[in-house]
């Protein structure tokens, strides 16, 4: 399984944090710490995984910014850097051609696509249309509900006139 | 895309803006304090403020801030009405807290009502969260929810993939609370979903059932590999399915990682189908340009390769696996050239193909000079494994090469492999020696003590060894940089055994000394302590004494004499007295004796490094197994030509039993200090250095056995079976729920053959078999291969081969242990290869008898002894005890009817066959005591059979009671015999 889902930029700012085992806060903290130290280091053209404190830690860079997944040693390494990429080919067509600052200003958005892919640190979902009607409908619910907020205010408003 | 929220994002900004982390601190807590205030009074906020707020605080908490003040505020937004902001508490709770907050069991019944309400939005919230950090108390009250929506039919593909997950996640973390009674046909339903979205979902939750109980979902495996068939023939995938041309990559995966879970595969046809989407896959992979469908293609290859290893498929195709890693671990794609090591080590498991992974050894060894450290470690592991008699040399010398350069994470990991594989294998122990000494020359700092204890065990255990092993160290100590380590190693080495270099040139005590001597103002406290220690071993050695010598050796020991270490003091103390006293320092001071054969601490201590990893991983499983392997070979082929096979192994258990060595043990280690009692040998305080580290590691390792592991109990007893056996030769030796272990024997003379019948009683298979013969001294043991593996409800036959060297009542041990499930069972088990084995019963005639009798005057080949607190045995029941004691009982001999006498022929190796005549006087009146004699040519045979015959004869159970009773007790006046020349009886009296 997926232990957790790392965002992290060259520069070692955090951008999105999931965690499906549980760790405290101070270990959550020294994870990051530990794994920016040992992921932001690697060179070029080695391999995308890192075996760390028994685990692994599939890592792969995109731009500035390197999406990591912490699985089990005996976990199937390759599978899980596709889920990666499938996550990143949805925030792409989400915000259409993703970038850092598109994740930084937007991070909940991120976090609600994340879950809609992974649940229990599992492959929820393959298919990159389905998840982005999902996300759509949210959208769209969220978007309702404030008109719905904005009219309804408006009307108080003209009535406490 | 929906509008963002504009506080949120001019937040953002203005912390990208800060210059430095105080600016950054400044401007976030300027935040908290007006979220804070803004959350106290929370008339006025409204719900938009407070989902703002609440995304503010995760930001911050990403920032590494502490958000603790804002937790409860984030989980009552989970009960909000609306979507919006129930949405945001949701998903906020999941990130900021972890399954054991307490908070959490405020909205168990709030998460409980969306669940169960019809807002299916709502409910898709609710599963999220409770999949991603939901604990017990959501288990408890939940689980029957989630499995009903998993299975509705009325739900959408959307709750129902979210439900399946969800489950597993409550399934996994407390699978006692879940219950999945009958879920084997809803399983099997769910696995005939035809949307690919929920079919891998609940693929997901099958692994983790399988996981648990494979048994119960034999069901499920045709459907599994007709999934593989629709996959692998794209049959009915959408294209939206699809990854890069390929179908479901993952589902693909996770089918073939649930089918690793079964034994094996049984059904011809089953077999058959999944065989032939296994070979396509293997044969059909490609490597392509795109990065994407490459790893993809390869994700389902890999998972492939070890689907086909898992069910032992021909040789043909574990042959074309073994050429398709061959091939990855050479090409440029670093990814696949550490997965193709990674499956090469787990490759080994599979029998046959060890030597075909030999001829790759030149490959592997080139990516131990990688530049990824990831692929270095994956070929370190390989060599590791792979390393056996015949290649030793070359990997380990490769390893002490690579270490010089290796960067200092894997150092300590090399240090350990080095010093394993080096003892595991080593062609003669001179190259262990040099091994290891290079080793603490290269990487002093990264070897451990155990690595050293252990060369000094070995060096102590192997007479032939000692004076090679004190010229290298001697050489080593002449160099002008050394390790600490190198320094304790060289000089203990030097202490113990530089007398017998005595007539090699430079080698003289003196010389020795002073090359030693050098080091002392420049080492630490512990090293001075085993320095103390070595120049009183010289001091004991030198012949004839040296008196400037031990001038300057007093010297030193008065001027540590107010040394502020006390240890050091204590040692500088003692010696100084203790050389003083000439004959008490030989004793004290004598030469080390030989070491018990323990485990290697090293090997424990690698195999705990391997624990902390996944407790299931293949590779693990395989570690272990290379282990069993391994000890196994070292039982068989002798290290040294020269040495006798066992001599590595020699362990001496007395017959009472383990926990007497085991107290023992911790007496030595914590009596480290202090007592020293002059007219007893040998100093505790001198075995500290070497015997008291590794007198702590065996109790607790046997401690830890006792109270971890053995959580599997014997349902039979095993002391009565021990001793049952010890009078016959066919029976039950020891039993537990899943093995069964019999004993059949056989004696002729003084051979012996044991068939050790091992049982499995499962229905799934034993993995790490492990079985090590203990011999005592005066036994020679040779037990057959024992497999690693036992297969489900088979038997397996291990002969084992006994000679017996020597009369003695010590008794071999069987180590025994195995691997059920993640339990680790190790038994200690006694055999029962005991002294009257190789008795045969013997009639001797009055002719033969008496001269015999006469012949052997008194101690020590002819031993009396009264013996009280008999069992209350009759006469004829005396006889049959006798008789099963394989003792031949001469009738008419002794004319007292208050008397036996009995006769056999004991046989050895050593001595061939030996007469033994008993005799026993029993008292009508008084039945608990008796007087008995025993007479051999032998004393060590005659003393050990009657303390064999008094365990018998005193009530059991023996040992304490037996150590208890009297011993030397004078003769008491005996019942009156009638004298008369020519009655035996009375000659026999007359003799006695």
């Amino acid at each position: 399984m997926i232990h957790f889902v790392l965002l992290i930029s060259r520069q070692g700012k955090v951008r999105l944090t999931k965690w499906y085992s549980p760790y405290s806060q101070k270990e959550r903290s020294k994870v990051i710490r530990e794994l920016s130290g040992v992921i932001l280091t690697r060179g070029p053209k080695l391999c995308n995984f890192v075996e760390w404190r028994g685990f692994k830690v599939v890592y792969r860079r995109y731009a500035s910014l390197y999406f990591c997944m912490c699985i089990d040693a005996d976990d199937n390494e390759l599978e899980v850097l596709e889920i990666i990429h499938h996550f990143v080919e949805i925030l792409d067509r989400y915000f259409g051609s993703v970038c850092e600052l598109d994740l930084i200003f937007n991070f909940h958005k991120a976090y609600y696509i994340l879950d809609e892919i992974l649940i229990a640190g599992e492959l929820q979902e393959s298919s990159k249309k389905v998840v982005a009607r999902v996300i759509a409908a949210q959208d769209t619910l969220v978007e309702t509900a404030k008109e719905q907020a904005s009219s309804l205010s408006n009307m108080i408003a003209q009535a406490t006139k | 895309m929906a509008s963002t929220m504009r506080g949120l994002s001019v937040f953002i900004s203005d912390i990208r803006n800060c210059q430095n982390k105080e600016q950054e601190r400044l401007r976030v807590d300027k935040e908290l304090g007006h979220i804070r205030t803004r959350f106290k009074n929370e008339k006025g906020l409204t719900p938009y403020e407070k989902k703002k707020y609440v995304w503010k605080m995760l930001y911050i908490y990403m920032l590494g801030y502490d958000v603790d003040f804002g937790h409860m505020e984030t989980v009552s937004l989970i009960s909000a009405p609306k979507y919006p902001e129930k949405q945001v508490g949701y998903i906020v709770t999941s990130c900021l807290l972890n399954e054991n907050h307490d908070f959490l069991r405020m909205v168990v019944n709030t998460v409980r009502n969306d669940i169960i309400g019809r807002n299916e939005t709502f409910q898709c919230l609710a599963l999220t969260m409770v999949g991603n950090i939901g604990g017990r108390e959501f288990a408890e009250s939940l689980a029957p929810d989630v499995q009903k929506l998993l299975v509705s039919n009325s739900c959408r593909p959307l709750v129902r993939k979210k439900a399946a997950l969800c489950l597993l996640r409550l399934f996994r973390k407390n699978p006692d609370v879940v219950n999945i009674d009958g879920w084997s046909d809803r399983m099997a339903q769910l696995l005939d979903e035809r949307d690919l979205g929920v079919l891998t979902s609940a693929m997901s939750l099958f692994v983790a059932l399988v996981s648990n109980n494979a048994d119960a979902y034999w069901n499920c495996v045709a459907k599994c590999v007709k999934i593989l068939e629709r996959l692998a023939r794209s049959n009915d995938v959408p294209q939206e399915y699809t990854y890069y041309g390929i179908p479901s990559p993952w589902l693909q995966v996770k089918t073939m990682r649930a089918l690793q879970y079964f034994p094996t595969i049984e059904d011809p046809s089953i077999r058959k189908s999944l065989f032939e989407v296994l070979q396509r896959i293997l044969m059909g992979t490609d490597v392509v340009k795109n990065v994407n469908k490459n790893n993809a293609s390869h994700a389902v290859l890999f998972e492939a390769l070890a689907l086909v290893m898992h069910l032992d498929a021909e040789k043909e195709m574990m042959s074309q696996c073994v050429a398709l890693l061959g091939k990855f671990i050479s090409v440029r794609e670093p990814n696949i050239r550490y997965l193709g090591l990674e499956n090469m080590s787990r490759m080994l498991m599979v029998s046959d193909v060890q030597d075909i992974i030999k001829r790759h050894q030149a490959q592997i060894i080139t990516s131990l000079k990688d530049p990824d450290i990831s692929i270095r470690r994956r070929s370190l592991d390989l060599l590791y494994g792979m390393c056996d008699i015949s290649n030793a040399k070359d990997i380990v010398e490769e390893l002490l090469q690579y270490l010089s350069t290796a960067e200092f994470a894997m150092r300590e990991e090399l240090a350990l492999k080095i010093a394993i594989l080096a003892e595991k294998f080593a062609p003669d122990l001179s190259w262990y020696v040099d091994v290891i000494l290079q080793l603490i020359d290269k990487a002093g700092d990264f070897v451990s003590d155990d690595i050293w204890y252990r060369v000094v065990q070995f060096v102590t255990n192997n007479e032939d060894l000692q004076p090679y092993a004190a010229a290298k160290a001697r050489v080593y100590l002449e160099k002008p940089a050394l390790h600490e380590t190198m320094v304790k190693v060289g000089a203990y080495l030097l202490g113990e055994y530089g007398h017998l270099l005595a007539r090699r040139p430079g080698c003289s005590p003196k010389e020795l000394f002073s090359i030693i001597n050098e080091k002392l103002p420049t080492v630490s406290p512990p090293t001075v302590a085993i320095l103390l220690s070595s120049y009183a071993k010289m001091l004991m050695h030198t012949h004839p004494p040296d008196s400037d010598l031990q001038d300057q050796i007093l010297a030193i020991f008065r001027k540590y004499e107010s040394y502020i270490d006390v240890e050091i003091q204590q040692r500088a103390v003692e010696y100084f007295l203790l050389s003083q006293k000439g004959a008490a320092l030989m004793d004290v001071l004598a030469e080390m004796p030989k070491f018990p054969e323990r485990q290697s601490a090293l090997l424990r201590k690698a195999e705990d490094v391997e624990a902390d990893t996944a407790e299931q991983s293949a590779i693990r499983l395989r570690s272990l197994q290379q282990t069993s392997n391994a000890l196994v070979l070292t039982d068989q082929i002798p290290p040294n030509g020269s040495l006798p096979v066992g001599q590595l192994n020699l362990v001496k258990i007395t017959s009472q039993n383990m926990e007497n060595s085991v107290e023992q043990g911790g007496i030595e280690a914590y009596g480290a200090v202090g007592k020293v009692d002059l007219e007893q040998a040998p100093s505790p305080d001198l075995l500290g250095d070497l015997l008291g580290p590794l007198a702590i590691e065996g109790p607790l390792a046997l401690a830890s056995l006792g109270d971890q592991l053995n959580t599997v109990q014997p349902t039979v007893n095993i002391e009565e079976r021990f001793n049952a056996l010890c009078l016959k030769d066919s029976g039950v030796l020891y039993e537990d729920p899943h093995i069964q272990i019999g004993v059949k024997a056989e004696w002729r003379a003084h051979h012996g053959r044991l068939v050790l019948f091992l049982g499995n009683k499962n229905v799934s298979p034993l993995s790490s078999v492990k079985a090590l013969i203990l011999p005592p001294r005066h036994l020679k043991m040779e037990l057959s291969l024992v497999p690693e593996t036992i297969p489900p409800r088979a038997q397996v036959q291990c002969p084992l081969d006994v000679v017996s060297l020597q009369a003695s009542r010590d008794v071999p041990v069987l180590d025994f242990s195995y691997k059920f499930g993640d339990a680790v069972v190790n038994v200690k088990l006694r055999l029962p290869t005991v002294l009257n084995k190789f008795l045969q019963p013997t009639t001797v005639s009055a002719e033969e008898f008496f001269p015999y009798w006469k012949s052997i005057p008194g101690p020590p080949t002819k031993l009396q002894e009264v013996v009280r607190g008999v069992k209350a045995l009759s006469l004829p029941e005396m006889a049959n005890l006798f008789a099963s004691l394989h003792l031949g009982i001469s009738q008419g001999l002794d004319l007292n009817p208050n008397n036996l006498v009995a006769s056999a022929t004991f046989y050895s190796e050593n001595s061939r066959s030996i007469l033994c005549l008993i005799r026993v006087e029993t008292d009508p009146a008084d039945r608990t005591q008796l007087r008995l004699t025993v007479a051999s040519g032998d004393p060590i045979l005659t003393f050990e059979l009657k303390e064999l015959i008094k365990e018998y004869l005193i009530s059991i159970p023996a040992p304490s009671l037996a150590a208890a009773a009297p011993t030397a007790v004078p003769l008491q006046p005996e019942s009156p015999m009638i004298p008369a020349s020519n009655d035996p009886g009375a000659l026999l009296a007359a003799l006695l």
